[in-house]
């Protein structure tokens, strides 16, 4: 074999190897942007019931183990990703006060999978809408057509991202409800973080499980209920 | 000799046109590189205000493409002379201002690289899938009635070409209303006007694009407009602008009578900065009273004063689309009626948003593109308006 053949094989070889180290996480990642559809049936819908009156006013916990769990700044400025929110309220003709977090309501109608054009924004049969990462062209206009302000756009380059949460500049995101724990049977970090358990997460389909057994004893509410979006974070106390 | 100067002097006036037009566009290609690499960061957008400057110039330039196409309809469905003679050059227009809107409107995306993917997944359900359709398919068919009009073979066939191409900018105009009108939630927009609205939008803001374009290449030319024809197309501008005026008073009136939107046309109307200022004094003011003064005003009406008054219909425009896009953003989503909120997220305040250099270099590169390509093809081609003496049909 000539010199210049050996060079040329190490060559190729080379930038097979570096192909595939580039599109292996790329690969990675597709798959859990995609979720665990498999696996995710819609036997399942999964849901939160938020109790405002245990949810303390300048409590910020849910806020910070999103962040944590997911690798966000925690910044909040116009231009950072927040998925989750803590909103202060005051009804205007009584003067009574309360506080709630706020997230991707996970609506069983969604309007942001509805207007995006590339089908990136889906539903899961578990009821769970997430971005795809991979498809997302960046057009906002899901961010337009959602009601609750639930997603942010990605404006800068991103480093240090979680290996399981792919995130991406130029593409929309917003509360997956920690499908990668969820699909390990854990608790959304959010739910989990409350001291208060101010936030009760569960199958909202399972008529046995404690959520479905609070939504029917509890008057709970669905936010702006009139879009008739049948969302899967409940309210109980608004 | 002289001639031979003069002429001279225009084909390198044309150049410098050219050369103008193309370091216009380059700098929107800057802006694009710059977006690109640093993200949304470095424009004036943020997670409040998800739409700014790029598709204020974009949705201008894609209306306009529609309208100006009137026109064309005119002659080709409604067998009126004088617009027959017009309708290549209102085609070429509509085709560069589709192509400089839609260029804008791809290369604002966050991820503008993978614009193919909007074509190889498709989503059935979302009016800006349907966009994407309908901008192609105008396209298509302007590219297809203009053949038939320049190619004399072909000739019989602008007719069904010129009908065809009437009943899709409507559907077209029609989708780019609906962006908005299916937009329930927000209180600027979801209203059934918005579609209609935008249509007799276009129809002013189109005819206005073309009165600009006629009056520089007859003045080009060193030829005169017949008067007559001056007069009925300055009419026909006039009408549209008061036509639009009633829509754009009849999308406030019908919002101000439903209680939850009350809310938003006191801002969008009376005390929200620099929106009411912008909506009263650029559009209402500078943008319909004053060009319909041009228009009509007895002494006025000449061929400088529509040309004055065409270049204010579009300034009005793009006051108007500032006002409906941004404004209609800045003012904060009714979430929770009924109570005060407040949140990092914005939540119950105005928004607040400065567009950056970049978004307007990408939105003149846009204009810049829709230049270019009117100027070379004006200059290859003959899109000379063909007036046959002046008969009244
Ligand atoms: S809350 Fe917004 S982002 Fe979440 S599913 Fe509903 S429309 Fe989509
Ligand atoms: S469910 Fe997970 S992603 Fe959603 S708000 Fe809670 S912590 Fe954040």
């Amino acid at each position: 074999m000539s010199d210049t053949d050996a060079q040329r094989r190490q060559f190729l070889k080379t930038s097979l190897g570096a192909a595939a180290v580039a599109i292996a996480p790329g690969m990675l990642l597709f798959e859990t942007a995609r979720g665990n559809t498999e696996a995710a049936s819609s036997k399942v819908r999964w849901g939160m019931l938020i109790d405002t009156a245990q949810c303390t006013q300048g409590c910020n916990d849910c806020v910070t183990a999103c962040n944590k769990e997911n690798g966000l700044s925690g910044g909040t400025a116009p231009t950072d990703s927040q998925w989750i929110r803590k909103i202060d309220l005051k009804d205007i003709s009584s003067g009574h006060e309360l506080s709630l977090p706020m997230m991707c309501q996970h609506c069983a109608e969604p309007p942001c999978v509805d207007v995006c054009p590339t089908a990136a924004s889906f539903k899961r049969a578990d009821g769970i809408v997430l971005v795809d990462r991979h498809r997302c062209i960046g057009c906002r206009y899901c961010m337009m057509a959602c009601p609750y302000k639930a997603r942010s756009f990605v404006h800068e380059p991103l480093t240090d991202q979680k290996p399981d949460v792919p995130r991406g500049k130029g593409t929309v995101e917003s509360c997956t409800l920690c499908v990668q724990r969820i699909d390990k049977g854990q608790q959304p970090a959010c739910a989990e973080a409350c001291k208060n358990k101010a936030i009760l997460f569960g199958n909202l389909n399972d008529e046995n499980s404690e959520i479905a057994k609070k939504v029917r004893s509890v008057v709970s509410v669905q936010v702006r209920a009139d879009l008739q979006l049948n969302t899967g974070i409940r309210y109980q106390g608004l | 000799m002289a001639d031979l100067t003069a002429l001279r002097f225009k084909n390198r006036l044309f150049y410098v046109l050219l050369a103008a037009g193309g370091l216009v566009a380059l700098a929107g290609l800057y802006a694009v590189h710059m977006m690109e690499s640093h993200g949304h960061i470095i424009t004036g957008m943020n997670n409040q205000i998800v739409w700014g400057m790029p598709h204020v110039f974009a949705i201008f330039l894609i209306v306009a493409a529609s309208g100006v196409l009137n026109v064309a309809s005119i002659g080709s469905v409604f067998g009126k002379s004088i617009y027959k003679a017009r309708a290549p050059l209102a085609s070429l227009l509509s085709i560069a201002m589709l192509a400089g809107g839609l260029t804008v409107l791809m290369l604002d995306l966050g991820r503008p690289d993978r614009v193919i993917v909007a074509a190889t997944n498709y989503n059935p359900t979302s009016v800006f899938a349907w966009n994407v359709l309908l901008y192609s398919g105008m396209f298509t068919l302007v590219a297809l009635y203009l053949w038939t009009m320049m190619e004399r073979r072909m000739n019989p066939w602008s007719k069904p070409a010129g009908l065809a191409v009437f009943a899709w900018r409507f559907i077209l105009t029609t989708g780019t209303g609906l962006i908005f009108a299916f937009l329930t939630a927000r209180q600027a927009y979801g209203s059934a006007i918005l579609p209609p609205m935008f249509i007799v939008l276009s129809f002013a803001w189109g005819l206005a694009v073309f009165h600009v374009v006629q009056k520089v290449i007859y003045t080009w030319n060193e030829k005169t407009l017949d008067p007559a024809i001056l007069q009925r197309t300055r009419n026909l501008l006039g009408v549209f602008v008061i036509g639009a005026l009633y829509m754009v008073a009849t999308y406030h009136l019908t919002n101000l009578y439903f209680a939850h939107r009350t809310g938003f046309e006191h801002f969008i109307l009376v005390d929200g900065g620099i929106y009411p200022n912008l909506f009263w004094w650029g559009y209402v003011v500078f943008g319909n009273l004053v060009p319909l003064l041009l228009i009509y005003f007895p002494g006025l009406g000449k061929s400088t004063c529509v040309l004055v008054a065409s270049l204010l219909v579009i300034l009005g425009a793009f006051v108007l689309l500032y006002v409906f896009i941004i404004g209609g953003q800045a003012y904060p989503l009714d979430i929770f009626p009924g109570y005060q909120v407040s949140s990092t997220f914005g939540d119950g305040q105005i928004a607040i948003y400065h567009p950056s250099i970049y978004e307007f270099l990408l939105g003149f590169g846009g204009l810049a593109i829709a230049f270019i390509i009117t100027t070379v093809s004006v200059r290859v081609l003959n899109f000379m308006p063909n007036d046959k003496p002046y008969i009244p049909d």
